[in-house]
């Protein structure tokens, strides 16, 4: 190494460059490859599946997997298609998601500006919410829901990813607001502003990012789970993703692939699409307050 | 009775005791400095007024009604905060009337309210802006306006100068001065800048480890210090604190120290007190500002007493409109404050007069003013 060296980036020769962009395009399509196939597929009718090359281009262009796979496709007994349960899921998640960001905030709010004896302790058995196995609540979930009267339904569902997800939800935004300034707080309080006229008018406008970081990570969740979903639900208010798995294990039948490749991608679509809309706000979120300024 | 009234205020967190015993009356109108080094509990006694922070023993009264337990927003008062404080999610002329708006007053009196303190402030064109467009000074008068707006019983300022720079707080300083004037209001100032706090205050509490060292108006600070902390805090360049010994003869009271040049010298007091007397032939410290010691031309005329002595100067630092001298004196370094055209350089023995006047003795034991 020598003493100053003016070597960087920048003055990289154009063969490195290419080598480099060549590298990054190659992970790249490595990466998109099983989304591609997916596809690719999904548009292919059956026949030329089962028939030869999975990797191959459709020789026959076909959105009729798409539609039955909506419509129609054999989900347990009922030939519904995926559509109800594409509800069920959007029943499920977005009062779940409302609820646990809202509870979140609220959380984080209290334990960083409305200081109380005992509030890390408070704080850090939240935490725990965050590393607690789902197999682990299972049993005692399912004694609550009966208890509740709520088992087996859409709101019993929705009161199960709201407590799970409190933990990830409160520990957000309590470290989004630990750097929120106190004085603020203080000079609202002067203003004559209460607890909740605080909490609307002063905090939430300015949380923008953390929200969206809450809300991405509780929709991906809630929607991507299982596990839930299979335990708790009954037939009217099963999630897409059981939906998925009654489509794809039914063992009667011929196994339409290009149907079941169609589903998955809708099953899929939603979070997605959030991430493409949000994404960018996802990692500014989650460094909010790490770097001072 | 006094418009507001500490009395006997005390706060303590578990059993650490942060301010003890706080006696403070601030008449209606007046502008009281708190002033004091970090830590020393003078922004803690400013939240205890504002009723941010809860007051462990005593009463705080305001308009003689006792405001222990009040809510802050019912207390009548306004605060500027240090870091301005501004709702970053709202406009500037939102900031300003949020606190009517939680009042219930109405919109078109709030509008108009808003018209007024900013057209006093000259922040009429930033009105719809956000406070993340503005500049520091212009944060600083939104922050003044959202207090203005109110029209409290008292104002409460936690060190509103200290984020600007320099010269934007001179300009700042005198604009919250002719605001008091125009306005008569109480004001309660934090400050750790004891210059904020002479030049603004009708009265200054010097406060430091959670006792009020001294209260009274800027003048008696400066010139009667009560003990060797205010002497040494309030000032700029602080005053000149050296040991020398009481010595009392037929001439009067002398106090006897070493200069660079000789073993003794002897200073005579000009209004020496009888309890000065009683410290003949014992330690003190004599206690001069760096202005009350002068080039011999630059002495002031109408002091009573003034000593001159030959010193070493040990380094000259001009400071355009005055130069500082320093030299040794009672074995200490002494800064003497000259005319900008003194002729001095370093290592020259010149005259030095100073105005005895202004020498104050303290009590080397207890360190309070020998009076």
């Amino acid at each position: 190494m020598s003493v100053a060296s003016t070597d960087n980036a920048i003055n990289t020769g154009r063969i490195t460059r290419a080598f480099i962009y060549l590298m990054l395009i190659l992970f790249a399509t490595f990466y998109l490859l099983p989304f591609g196939i997916m596809v690719i597929n999904s548009v292919k009718p059956l026949s030329e599946i089962t028939g030869g090359n999975m990797m191959a281009l459709p020789q026959v262009f076909t959105l009729e997997p798409w539609l039955k796979a909506w419509n129609s496709a054999q989900i347990g007994v009922e030939p519904t298609g995926l559509k109800p349960y594409f509800w069920n899921s959007l029943k499920m998640v977005f009062p779940a998601v409302a609820i646990s960001t809202v509870l979140g905030a609220l959380n984080g709010y209290v334990l960083t500006k409305w200081r109380f004896k005992g509030d890390t302790i408070l704080f850090g058995l939240m935490l725990f919410a965050c590393f607690i196995p789902f197999q682990i609540v299972l049993i005692p979930m399912a004694r609550v829901l009966g208890f509740l009267g709520i088992a087996g339904s859409t709101p019993g569902l929705v009161l199960v990813h709201v407590v799970y997800g409190l933990g990830f939800t409160t520990l957000y935004f309590r470290n989004y607001y630990q750097v929120f300034p106190t004085e603020l707080i203080r000079a609202a309080q002067i203003d004559g502003a209460g607890f909740f006229r605080i909490f609307w008018r002063i905090m939430l406008p300015s949380s923008g990012p953390i929200i969206v970081v809450s809300v991405i990570w509780q929709f991906t969740n809630i929607w991507n789970d299982f596990l839930f979903g299979a335990s708790f639900a009954d037939l009217d208010s099963q999630p897409m993703t059981v939906a998925l798995n009654n489509l794809v294990s039914s063992s009667t039948g011929v196994k339409e692939y290009n149907v079941h490749f169609a589903g998955a991608i809708l099953a899929a679509l939603p979070t997605l699409l959030v991430y493409i809309v949000a994404g960018r706000y996802f990692v500014r979120g989650l460094m909010a307050g790490s770097v001072k300024g | 009775m006094s418009f507001l009234k500490i009395n006997n205020a005390t706060k303590s967190y578990g059993s650490t005791k942060v301010l003890h015993n706080i006696d403070i009356d601030v008449e209606e109108g007046e502008f009281l400095v708190l002033v004091g080094p970090s830590g020393c509990g003078k922004s803690t006694l400013l939240n205890m007024i504002a009723g941010l922070e809860d007051i462990t023993s005593g009463t705080i009264d305001i308009k003689g009604q006792t405001m222990n337990g009040v809510h802050p927003s019912k207390r009548n008062i306004a605060m500027v905060f240090q870091s301005y404080a501004l709702y970053p999610n709202m406009t500037v002329g939102q900031n300003i009337t949020f606190g009517l708006e939680m009042h219930g007053v109405a919109k078109a009196e709030r509008d108009k309210s808003m018209n007024e303190v900013a057209e006093m402030l000259q922040i009429k064109q930033l009105l719809n802006r956000k406070p993340g467009q503005l500049s520091g000074g212009q944060r600083q008068r939104v922050a003044m306006g959202r207090a203005l707006v109110r029209d409290p019983d008292v104002f409460l300022f936690d060190e509103p100068l200290s984020n600007l720079d320099a010269k934007l707080r001179v300009d700042m300083r005198t604009e919250i001065k002719k605001l008091h004037q125009k306005l008569g209001t109480t004001i309660v100032y934090v400050t750790h800048d004891q210059i904020e706090a002479m030049t603004l205050s009708t009265r200054i509490a010097v406060m430091n480890g959670g006792y009020v060292q001294q209260l009274g108006t800027p003048k008696e600070i400066y010139d009667t210090p009560a003990n060797l902390f205010v002497a040494s805090f309030m000032g700029s360049p602080s005053m000149n604190l050296v040991p020398a010994k009481v010595v009392a003869n037929g001439d009067g009271i002398f106090a006897q120290l070493p200069t660079g040049l000789s073993d003794q010298v002897n200073l005579k007091f000009s209004n020496p007190t009888e309890a000065l007397k009683g410290f003949d032939q014992k330690e003190i410290v004599l206690g001069i500002r760096p202005e009350a010691i002068t080039d011999p031309e630059g002495a002031d005329r109408k002091a009573k007493h003034i000593e001159q002595i030959t010193n070493r100067v040990i380094v000259t630092e001009p400071a355009g409109s005055d130069t500082y001298v320093m030299s040794s004196l009672g074995g200490k370094d002494c800064n003497a404050r000259m005319r900008a055209d003194a002729q001095v350089t370093a290592g020259q023995d010149v005259p030095f007069a100073i105005n005895m006047d202004k020498a104050i003795p303290f009590d080397p034991s207890s360190e309070m003013r020998i009076a």
